[in-house]
């Protein structure tokens, strides 16, 4: 399929043919859900002997209105972002919006030897830091020898 | 809480540039009186924030502070790099002497407000 552009200099329509055309010489068929990366919020996930850490980073939210689910193993974080241009006067011009809106959900599968009572999760600076320790038995431990 | 870390780079900016930075995304409105931007900075604290003006070019640099525990290993890594950095060029009827911003939930809210002589005016049509 071949895009003709509105415009004919226009450089922007051109990127974007040429992303397609790339996309189809290249024969890399996109998931029908994007990509995992670039979602809001991003996501970080690390470990330690003694935890596992989450990090969400949801910036502009509400702390009170994230929510965070933890159901056999795997963790939820979702809620919504409104958007803060909606209630500007008519007269007011968007240039740029890039920023998310609107309602997100993301999903993290842990490990089995987490334990599900204790989770931690605090809002700083707009990052949600997760927490999750694992369970005491799965733990390494040094055996002593008598 | 409106300041503006308004001074010269207090390092040599060529190695700046050189360091990897993620590019934020932003929402820039503009009304009569000025102009509003909007950037995602999440991590980023008040002291991690460095906002420049230098003639007609903003830059919007921040330091991520994330509190990591000890000996962590990462598993699974959307944002690689701990920094943020985005460069505007301002237009004349700007005043890069009057900006205000506010940083909240890793929201960074800029309002660069319109000169005085450029700010809107009613022109009368007389009709003879």
């Amino acid at each position: 399929m071949f895009y003709r552009s509105l415009f004919p200099r226009d450089v922007f329509a051109d990127l974007d043919r040429l992303q397609r055309e790339l996309q189809q010489a290249f024969d890399v068929s996109p998931s029908i859900r994007g990509l995992g990366r670039g979602g809001y919020p991003a996501l970080n996930v690390g470990g330690t002997p003694q935890s596992v850490e989450v990090y969400a980073f949801a910036p502009g939210l509400d702390p009170a209105k994230i929510e965070v689910n933890l159901e056999r193993g795997v963790l939820t974080v979702s809620g919504e972002r409104t958007d803060t241009l909606g209630n500007g006067d008519a007269k007011a011009a968007l240039h740029i919006n890039e920023r998310f809106a609107g309602r997100f959900r993301r999903v993290v599968s842990l490990p089995d030897d987490v334990d599900p009572s204790a989770v931690n999760a605090d809002y700083r600076d707009g990052v949600l830091h997760i927490s999750i320790r694992r369970r005491a038995s799965a733990m390494p431990r040094r055996i002593e020898i008598q | 809480m409106n300041d503006m870390t308004k001074t010269a780079a207090t390092e040599p900016q060529a190695r700046a540039r050189e360091e990897a930075a993620l590019l934020p995304p932003v929402d820039v409105v503009e009304d009569a009186s000025g102009i509003t931007l909007y950037a995602d900075l999440p991590g980023v604290t008040r002291e991690g924030l460095n906002l420049r003006v230098e003639a007609d070019t903003l830059t919007i640099e921040g330091e991520m502070a994330l509190q990591v525990p000890e000996g962590m290993q990462a598993s699974h890594a959307e944002v690689q790099v701990p920094r943020y950095r985005r460069v505007f060029t301002l237009s004349k009827e700007l005043d890069p002497e009057k900006v205000s911003a506010e940083l909240k939930h890793g929201v960074l809210k800029l309002r660069i407000p319109k000169a005085e002589h450029a700010q809107p005016r009613k022109v009368e049509i007389r009709v003879h």
